[in-house]
């Protein structure tokens, strides 16, 4: 103990640093299955361990046990292989794009595909997304066409967005997909709002969250909690918790509260922690909130207890803040694995379907790059139009900006 | 003297601030153990210790306020908020709190805190990577606003802030971290080992805030700027063989008025230049400046150079980008005015 009469600053650290053994003996995983599953009109306070334990179905064999596991068919199970293995090769090809100038920058997901995937098949048609950067699974388990994605990325002609907005800053109405920012948490609240406005309404939608474990600092989240707590909105606020935000290790901003989750219970709203890198758990925790919130019981929050496998971004090295082999000592493994094993145990899926289906999503990514790069890179083809800077800033474009696009010659 | 980059200046500005004052501390997001994702603060932390330097919550509200409060209790805090459009969560900390604290209490309490930002645009960083909140700042009272424009001024201006009794804004232009930017996107970065004011000296000094410089001595036209435009302007006057004197403005609250003037009084014309949207911003307020004090010396109405009043466009960077195209036909304009 030191001096009683002397303060002292506490400044949490990670485990380990670059050099150090990767040690991550600190998480405590839960045997799969072991955790309970409540009634979706439990009350908050009788649930509040799950706010401290993981939800887990895949067990180390690859079966699915426990009372969160059997509601996925094989073909619900074989489309969602699909859609992690398609983001995985995606990531791949984009990140080589990047390197090769053909876009400024990318994010991937790699490690973290169960995540948004798996939470797709757990909203209708017409449910609102508010995402952070790191939930393009979203759109592509709606699937949202990969090359729309890629002429976002290239920043080409064809352009949803006519170049105005950075790269993987998609925007889809139609695909339930919020317009992202490149701030942090703003969208966080916005879900709440949009959320009041359907149970306003008397409409059946939803809204989910989006959020990463660094950014739940920000005012925003727990502005967040107070509206969805106070107005019983009907929104899934999801915590990804990938352990880094860019240099800065997951205690950092979450401080003494033991867990994410825990955030949830101050405000009496039901907050679980789930496995981020098992697709049925995350969907089966999904579906659980999802149903909550469509029977007016108001808002969940979800932990999904993840990795993140790459760099924050193509601007960043995690090698100069964390050891180069933590990735491969992260328990929970990896996503795409875990499922594929489950899915040959089930007699659904075997290696060589899997290798074939490897070179086929690889297959249909490059053609969907090809045909992407046939409208343009971001330095090289067709672009979008100098007169697109000008064009929505407002509904009608006032006369001084009218002025400025006839001064840049447009 | 040392060879350094503005990144290594403003390192060192902190390094020797730190070293002299023991109630310097460093902090923001990836600012300790990783130094920063422009590694402005490397090797802070392992030198002072890790209540001197530190990482931050992502909460920009959180780290201005509770950079006030360590000012209040006499620390002299001197923070990164990772990009300056990361600073709205703490607008209110900063304009209605840190800038009022030394007014609303009579001086019982003051507010020496430094919030340093990385500005502009220039890398590809879309709407949320490449603003220029300037005129926000000076729009407030109680903010001293400085941008400096190379690495000995930035080492030297920054320290200044430090030792300063008020809130100093300190907005690092982030284009010209690595070396002279003058808008020619299209060649080779000239770095600030190739530039007499990347020569700094290692260890204390200060540059006044509130003293512009004239950075080219010119007869036909004043330029007024501050950061990476100054560099823009330079080029613009080589160009279009204007004899522009370019004024690097260095801080612009409190402004330099005597220099302005004086300069506009000998060339009878002025073009403000300035990387921010037009409306509003702080050319605006020079423009005013001089139609008051320099009415009768003008010979053509004040020119402004500016970005356009749109969000910072991803893709279209360049057209957005005030560069030496812009702002020598704006030169050309003043002088056929």
């Amino acid at each position: 103990m030191s001096d009683p009469d002397r303060l002292s600053l506490h400044v949490p650290e990670p485990a380990v640093r670059p050099g150090g053994e990767p040690d991550f003996s600190n998480v405590k995983i839960p045997k799969a299955g072991s955790v309970p599953r409540p009634e979706i009109d439990v009350a908050p306070e009788a649930i509040r361990d799950l706010a401290y334990s993981i939800i887990r179905v895949l067990n180390r064999d690859g079966e699915a046990v426990g009372p969160w596991a059997g509601l996925l068919s094989d073909d619900e199970l074989l489309a969602g292989l699909r859609h992690m293995m398609m983001l995985r090769a995606f990531d791949a090809r984009m990140v080589m794009t990047q390197r090769q100038g053909k876009t400024s920058f990318y994010m991937q997901h790699l490690g973290e595909e169960a995540v948004s995937c798996a939470f797709r098949k757990a909203l209708n048609k017409g449910d609102m997304n508010f995402p952070t950067y790191r939930q393009a699974g979203l759109l592509i388990a709606d699937e949202y066409p990969m090359v729309e994605m890629m002429n976002q990325i290239f920043s080409n002609e064809s352009d949803p967005l006519r170049g105005r907005q950075l790269p993987i800053m998609y925007s889809s109405k139609e695909h339930g997909f919020f317009t992202i920012s490149g701030n942090l948490a703003t969208q966080y609240v916005q879900a709440v709002g949009w959320a009041m406005a359907s149970a306003i309404k008397n409409d059946t939608k939803i809204a989910a969250a989006w959020i990463g474990d660094g950014s739940t600092a920000e005012s925003d989240f727990h502005s967040a909690l107070v509206f969805a707590s106070t107005y019983k909105a009907p929104v899934i606020l999801n915590i990804v918790n990938n352990q880094w935000a860019i240099s800065t290790f997951q205690g950092i901003a979450r401080g003494g509260s033991g867990t994410f989750a825990a955030r949830g219970l101050g405000f009496g709203i039901p907050a679980l922690r789930v496995d981020g890198n098992d697709y049925l758990a995350v969907y089966a925790v999904a579906k659980w909130a999802a149903e909550r919130a469509r029977r007016n019981l108001g808002p969940t929050l979800i932990e999904y207890v993840t990795y993140r496998v790459g760099a924050h971004s193509t601007s960043d090295d995690p090698s100069a803040y964390r050891p180069k082999t933590e990735s491969e000592a992260w328990p929970l493994g990896d996503p795409v694995l875990r499922l594929k094993k489950h899915l040959i145990l089930r007699g659904a899926w075997s290696e060589e379907r899997h290798t074939q289906a490897e070179a086929e999503i690889v297959d249909a990514v490059i053609q969907a790059q090809k045909q992407a790069e046939g409208h343009g890179t971001l330095h090289a083809g067709g672009k979008p139009s100098v007169r697109d800077i000008f064009e929505g800033v407002y509904a009608e474009m006032p006369p001084h900006i009218r002025r400025q696009r006839q001064k840049a010659g447009y | 003297m040392a060879r350094m980059t503005m990144i290594e200046a403003v390192r060192s500005a902190m390094d020797v601030s730190m070293g002299r004052d023991d109630n310097v501390v460093v902090f923001g997001e990836d600012v300790g153990y990783f130094g920063g994702v422009f590694r402005c603060t490397q090797g802070l932390q392992a030198k002072y210790g890790k209540t001197r330097c530190f990482d931050a919550p992502i909460s920009e509200s959180g780290i201005v306020g509770t950079a006030i409060g360590m000012a209040a209790y006499g620390l002299k805090p001197c923070v990164e908020i990772q990009f300056a459009d990361y600073m709205y969560p703490a607008y209110d900390q900063i304009t209605q709190e840190a800038a009022r604290i030394r007014y609303r209490s009579n001086g019982d309490f003051t507010c020496p805190i430094v919030l340093r930002m990385p500005t502009g645009g220039g890398i590809f960083g879309g709407q949320t990577h490449s603003q220029s909140p300037e005129a926000l700042f000076t729009h407030v009272c109680g903010l001293k606003v400085v941008v400096p424009s190379n690495p000995y001024d930035a080492k030297g201006l920054l320290i200044a802030s430090i030792e300063d009794p008020d809130p100093v804004m300190f907005l690092e232009p982030k284009r010209l971290y690595n070396g002279p930017f003058d808008g020619h996107h299209d060649r080779p970065v000239i770095p600030w080992s190739k530039h007499d004011l990347g020569e700094v000296p290692e260890g204390h000094y200060t540059i006044p805030i509130g003293k512009a410089e004239v950075r080219r001595k010119g007869s036909a036209v004043t330029v007024v700027a501050y950061g990476t435009m100054v560099h823009v302007a330079l080029a613009a006057a080589e160009e279009t063989g204007i004899d522009a004197e370019v004024i690097d403005l260095r801080s612009l609250l409190p402004l330099d008025l005597d220099a302005i003037v004086q300069s506009i009084e000998k060339t009878g014309r002025c073009v403000v230049v300035h990387e921010a949207t037009l409306t509003s911003g702080f050319g605006g307020e020079i423009a005013s400046l001089v139609q008051e004090h320099c009415f009768y010396h003008l010979e053509a109405p004040v020119v402004r150079v500016a970005g356009w009043d749109t969000p910072y466009p991803h893709a279209q960077e360049w057209d957005y980008f005030p560069g030496p195209a812009r702002v020598g036909r704006a030169l050309v304009e003043v002088m056929e005015a």
